[in-house]
């Protein structure tokens, strides 16, 4: 499983990443999208419905009060946002 | 202090912008009419007679209050004709928002001993969202006292969340009839279409529910009156003047005479609005009214041709596009989509520097960076999203303008952000 560390990042640029990743990936591979923006629970399944992904999981965002941001995730991220994270499964378009 | 009003163009609010030099150099196409459209001209005149006759306060007993209350009478009168119901059943609100929030508090206040849930779809406007919530805080506690020797917690019936929608934005009518069965429901709120995607929701199965169960139906119409006409399927309607042209914004209250309702707020001679509205902004709004229906139908042939040619054209013209709403019941002046991977805030500024005022539901444009809980709620792209509303007499070639203009102004918000080859 790939993990695209996405925490940080304002719409659109979430999806934005994932869709680079998913171009360099292969079908059938997993990636788990973190996400602080409230716009990627929702956008990231519509992308993969648009593009023949499949969301497997949505975690809805939970303060992670012990879960420093890495560098250069971006200035807008308070540090105590909360985050939450999707787990999509690549089809092969 | 010297107020100066500098205007351009051929008339107040005629599609002409007033603004910095540089945008007055582009010719500018409204698209934004979605509860501001452009002025009607004779909501205009209408007004502008009134505030000869009846500038005063319609409550005094005099002469000059008398003719105003006369004419505040009127307009009642032709907007009760324009919903369908009898003049003493409409109250005049300052905002559609204002008539919203009064009618809904109202009504759950009246209806109190029966419960302080209120079911609502979850597309309806975030000002009956939040008044539900403030309901269920104010009546909530004391509705339902408990009783020696059972938990409260227990006790309280579950409180019904925002009914589902579909892909389209179309209410479930079983999950909607459920809800409104449920135990302790004070009213239902659904709206007649949802103005944010266009999609026209069931109101006759939708109302048939809640007369079954006996719970009141707000319905709010601040997107359809005006544009498609509204069955008569509602215990309270609420409709915004701004929507369909009037010179100043008015909301419109209608309530059946059977529905019990009580205010929420201090008593006034003007009980449902404290304070009234002004009679020449009531003349104003009621003559848009009419002079709108008057050639209604004309009209929406018109706009209705031209919202199906830009949805094929949208989804034909732009790559990556999720074009959205009901694309048959459907209002017939919105059109609405998504763009992967745009900034919709971007794409809203590049379509105003090539003259075109359009709406947007992305979290990109609101300084709250919530999505639009509408395209949520429809599992549709909340980024990139753009809302056209198309005014009445909008120019075929202006929208064929910007069917040619939009993916361009699309690429090159994606190239700004370096999206290429996804």
């Amino acid at each position: 499983m790939i993990v695209l560390d996405a925490r940080g990042l304002r719409c659109p640029l979430p999806v934005i990443r994932l869709a680079s990743l998913a171009r360099d990936s292969s079908p059938g591979d997993e990636v788990l999208v973190r996400w602080t923006d409230p716009a990627a629970e929702h956008d990231i399944p519509a992308w993969a419905r648009m593009r023949g992904h499949t969301v497997l999981e949505t975690t809805p965002p939970r303060p992670l009060p012990d879960d420093p941001l890495p560098h250069g995730a971006g200035p807008d991220a308070p540090a105590h946002q909360a985050s939450g994270s999707t787990l999509v499964r690549l089809g092969d378009r | 202090m010297q107020i100066a009003i500098i205007r351009a163009g051929t008339g107040p609010g005629r599609g002409r912008a007033a603004g910095a030099a540089s945008v007055a150099r582009v010719k500018r196409t409204y698209l934004d009419a979605g509860g501001r459209a452009p002025l009607h001209p004779a909501g205009l005149a209408a007004q502008a007679a009134a505030f000869d006759d009846g500038w005063a306060d319609p409550r005094r007993l005099h002469a000059e209050g008398r003719r105003a209350r006369m004419l505040l009478d009127a307009a009642r009168e032709v907007l009760a004709e324009g919903l369908a119901c009898r003049p003493e059943e409409v109250h005049l609100g300052p905002s559609h928002t204002v008539a919203l929030q009064h009618g809904l508090l109202g009504i759950a206040r009246g209806r109190r001993r029966a419960g302080s849930s209120v079911v609502l779809s979850a597309v309806e406007r975030a000002a009956l969202h939040a008044g539900a919530q403030l309901v269920a805080e104010r009546h909530g506690s004391w509705t339902r006292p408990a009783r020696p020797g059972h938990d409260k917690d227990e006790e309280a019936p579950a409180r019904p969340g925002p009914v589902p929608v579909d892909r389209l934005g179309r209410v479930d009518v079983a999950a909607w009839r459920a809800a409104v069965g449920l135990p302790g429901v004070a009213l239902a709120v659904l709206q007649h279409a949802n103005g944010e995607v266009g999609t026209v929701q069931p109101l006759a199965a939708a109302y048939d529910a809640t007369q079954s169960a006996g719970v009141p139906l707000l319905v709010d119409a601040g997107s359809s009156v005006g544009h498609q006409e509204i069955p008569p399927a509602w215990d309270a309607v609420v409709a915004d003047a701004g929507d369909w042209g009037a010179p100043t914004p008015l909301g419109v209250l209608a309530v059946r005479t059977r529905v019990r309702m009580a205010p929420d707020w201090p008593e006034d001679e003007d009980r449902w609005f404290p304070g009234g509205v002004s009679v020449p902004a009531a003349l104003g709004a009621a003559a848009a009214l009419r002079a709108t229906l008057a050639d209604r139908e004309e009209a929406d042939l018109h706009r209705r041709r031209l919202v199906g040619r830009l949805r094929d054209e949208v989804a034909h013209r732009v790559p990556d596009v999720d074009v959205v709403g009901d694309p048959e019941d459907r209002l017939p002046h919105v059109v609405t989509f998504s763009c992967l991977y745009v900034d919709g805030e971007a794409l809203v500024t590049e379509l105003d520097r090539r003259g075109f005022a359009v709406g947007s539901g992305s979290a990109c444009t609101s300084s709250s960076l919530e999505p639009s809980h509408v395209l949520a709620a429809m599992g549709a792209l909340t980024h990139g999203n753009v809302r056209v509303t198309l005014p009445r007499e909008v120019p075929e070639a202006e929208v064929d303008r910007f069917a040619d203009e939009l993916p361009e102004a699309v690429a090159q918000v994606r190239r700004a952000l370096g999206v290429q080859g996804l």
